[in-house]
């Protein structure tokens, strides 16, 4: 037992990620707190999908379930886990069942290499990024397999577009995340890296965010890998494989309850896992802004109080709705709970000032705060951009990015290694 | 303090290797007995992702991950992609193996018996597979592999495997001749 509390304790100052350290339980303990918090950032973001594309077009969104519909994702769960589960007469049975368990698999086997802070990351890998996007590709075959074992023509016809689609945007996704890791190798050792907590600190070193480096090599690739990632999650515009007018659900239309549920958690999570390669190569991962250019403790100690201030902010958001809420006594209990849903978060934003736990979240704050930046994009194309047509998204696939994409790895390349470049042809020109 | 909780247990244990051996012959096994091609593709599949596996225990995570993204993610979908076009019911009726049972048991028995005399010679007293490696590199196996394509003194594979690209691409330009008539 001493032993036991001993190997747990030793990990609390370490510097390392569990899976570097080493340490069994704190690698599961970091599993289970990923596998909670993704979960949640779901059913989060089920609400403000529907709620932010409401407000879009003018709606109100779910009101009904709860203040504001915040309990809408929640009774949403419930129905989708009490309705029967059917499985078409001439479907083939096995595939059937293991295609959405693909796709869940390869959604959330990503997020063990995802760099949430320099120690807050269930592992780090010498392949990280190599990793990311080769376990996200395999959730192409989920897809293809359900599309397929659903034994129906939309469906199928769903699974076609999207594994062309999938396939052919991944080259210019590549190609885009190449760019990004050449610029890794621009330090002394002239060694670049691809292990995700490695592209972060290099950004730290070269001080500047790859987004912005080389101008505007950097913002072109982010650029590509921007629309890139839109047509990797299959999402508006680039939705076709779940075109409603035209496929009614595309590759999941035979599927229902809880398998439906499935392909809803592995869709959401794929979005939250590309957006976190986003964010890690460009964007500068967990580092707050300017972490080179506004040091000392005072600037440390303004900007890790940002959490805090921002839960206080959400609990006042609460607070304010709680006295807009209608009088009437049938809205007492939501009035209630309102309240008490903006009491958690206030405290949630008190104990962020607490010292200890200021200096741990910072990262984790910052990254996620990034990636929830991304979300907001994804619900904004869905709002603003009507659907691509499918030659229309072969060609900006193959015409556009790819070619772009090409042209912007030697360009990347010629820039950084220019000084050896001139070297050498100075050395010609003196011959 | 425990030194067997603390200290990096290691990955290459022989039995995560039984393991993944055993998935890989069964998957294997599946693929040239299921009559149904898409189950054939998915046991394919499986085995190709156990290999994977098999690389990360020989510390080797980089041919690991390319192995996922090339063939598990990127020819397996295309090989999906082209079995789910084929007519199942059609497939179903065909007739699975041929018979020359001979010729195969043949080629295992040769195949097998060059495996065994391979494993078992020894050359000037040492044996090509060693019982043991003293270190593992392993976080190196990224920047291994780019000393030997393209270090100046040690790369000595950038010509073979530029060839090898080479005949890929005849291939994919041998594909586009025959499937276009007119270019």
């Amino acid at each position: 037992m001493h032993a036991l509390v001993q190997y747990i304790e030793s990990y609390l100052s370490s510097d390392k990620t569990p899976g570097a350290a080493g340490n069994f339980f704190w690698a599961t303990v970091y599993v289970l707190l990923v596998f909670v918090g993704l979960s949640i950032a779901v059913i989060a973001m089920n609400w403000l999908e529907r709620k932010i594309l409401a407000h879009m077009q003018v709606r109100l969104g779910p009101m009904r379930v709860g203040p504001h519909g915040l309990l809408q994702p929640i009774a949403d769960a419930l129905k989708l886990l009490l309705k029967e589960d059917i499985i078409p007469d001439g479907a083939d049975k096995v595939v059937f069942w293991i295609a959405p368990f693909i796709v869940v698999l390869a959604a959330f086997t990503v997020f063990v290499v995802v760099p949430f802070g320099p120690t807050h990351a269930i592992t780090d890998m010498n392949i990280g990024i190599l990793f990311m996007l080769g376990v996200s590709s395999l959730s192409v075959l989920g897809i293809v397999t359900a599309g397929w074992a659903s034994n129906s023509h939309y469906p199928l016809i769903g699974a076609l577009r999207s594994s062309a689609q999938m396939v052919s945007y991944e080259v210019a996704m590549g190609l885009a995340v190449v760019s990004a890791i050449l610029m890794t190798s621009l330090n002394e050792s002239k060694t670049g890296t691809l292990s995700m907590i490695g592209i972060v600190q290099a950004q730290f070193d070269q001080h500047e965010w790859f987004l912005f480096k080389f101008f505007p090599l950097g913002i072109i690739a982010f650029g590509i890998f921007a629309i890139a990632m839109v047509a990797e999650t299959n999402r508006a515009p680039f939705d076709l494989p779940e075109a409603e007018s035209e496929l009614t659900a595309g590759f999941h239309t035979e599927y229902s309850g809880f398998r439906w549920s499935l392909f809803f958690l592995a869709e959401y999570s794929a979005m939250i896992a590309v957006s976190s390669i986003a964010v890690t190569l460009w964007i500068g991962g967990w580092l707050r802004p300017f972490p080179n250019l506004l040091q000392g403790s005072t600037w440390d100690l303004a900007f890790s109080s940002v959490p805090g201030i921002t839960f206080l902010l959400l609990g006042a958001i609460c607070f304010y709705n709680t006295a807009r809420m209608p009088k009437h006594p049938l809205f007492k209990i939501q009035t209630l709970g309102l309240a008490g849903f903006g009491a958690v978060l206030a405290l949630i934003g008190l104990m962020m000032f607490l010292p200890p736990v200021r200096e741990r979240v910072g990262d984790i704050f910052w990254f996620s705060a990034k990636v929830a930046g991304f979300m907001y994009l994804y619900i904004w194309y869905r709002g603003t951009f009507p659907r691509y047509r499918f030659d229309q998204l072969m060609k900006v696939g193959w015409k556009v990015l790819l070619p772009t994409g090409l042209a912007l790895l030697i360009l990347t390349a010629v820039v950084g290694m220019r000084a050896e470049l001139l070297a050498q042809v100075k050395q010609v020109f003196q011959r | 303090m425990n030194p067997s909780l603390t200290s990096n247990p290691p990955v290459a244990t022989p039995f995560f290797f039984y393991g993944l051996a055993a998935i890989m012959i069964i998957g294997g096994i599946l693929v040239i007995t299921r009559k149904n091609a898409v189950h054939s593709a998915l046991a394919l599949i499986t085995t190709l992702l156990a290999q994977a596996a098999l690389y990360l225990m020989l510390y080797a995570p980089f041919v690991a991950g390319v192995q996922i993204i090339l063939y598990a993610g990127g020819i397996m979908v295309l090989f999906l992609f082209v079995i789910m076009l084929i007519s199942i019911e059609r497939a179903e009726k065909e007739r699975q193996f041929n018979k020359q049972w001979l010729v195969g048991i043949a080629a295992a028995a040769v195949l097998g018996g060059l495996f065994i005399t391979v494993y078992t010679t020894t050359t000037k007293g040492r044996v090509l597979f060693p019982e043991g490696r003293t270190s593992y590199v392993d976080m190196q196996n990224t920047q291994g592999i780019a000393n030997l394509l393209f270090d100046q003194h040690a790369g000595t594979y950038m010509f073979a495997f530029e060839i090898a690209s080479l005949l890929l691409l005849v291939a994919i330009i041998g594909a586009v001749v025959m499937a276009k008539k007119r270019i």
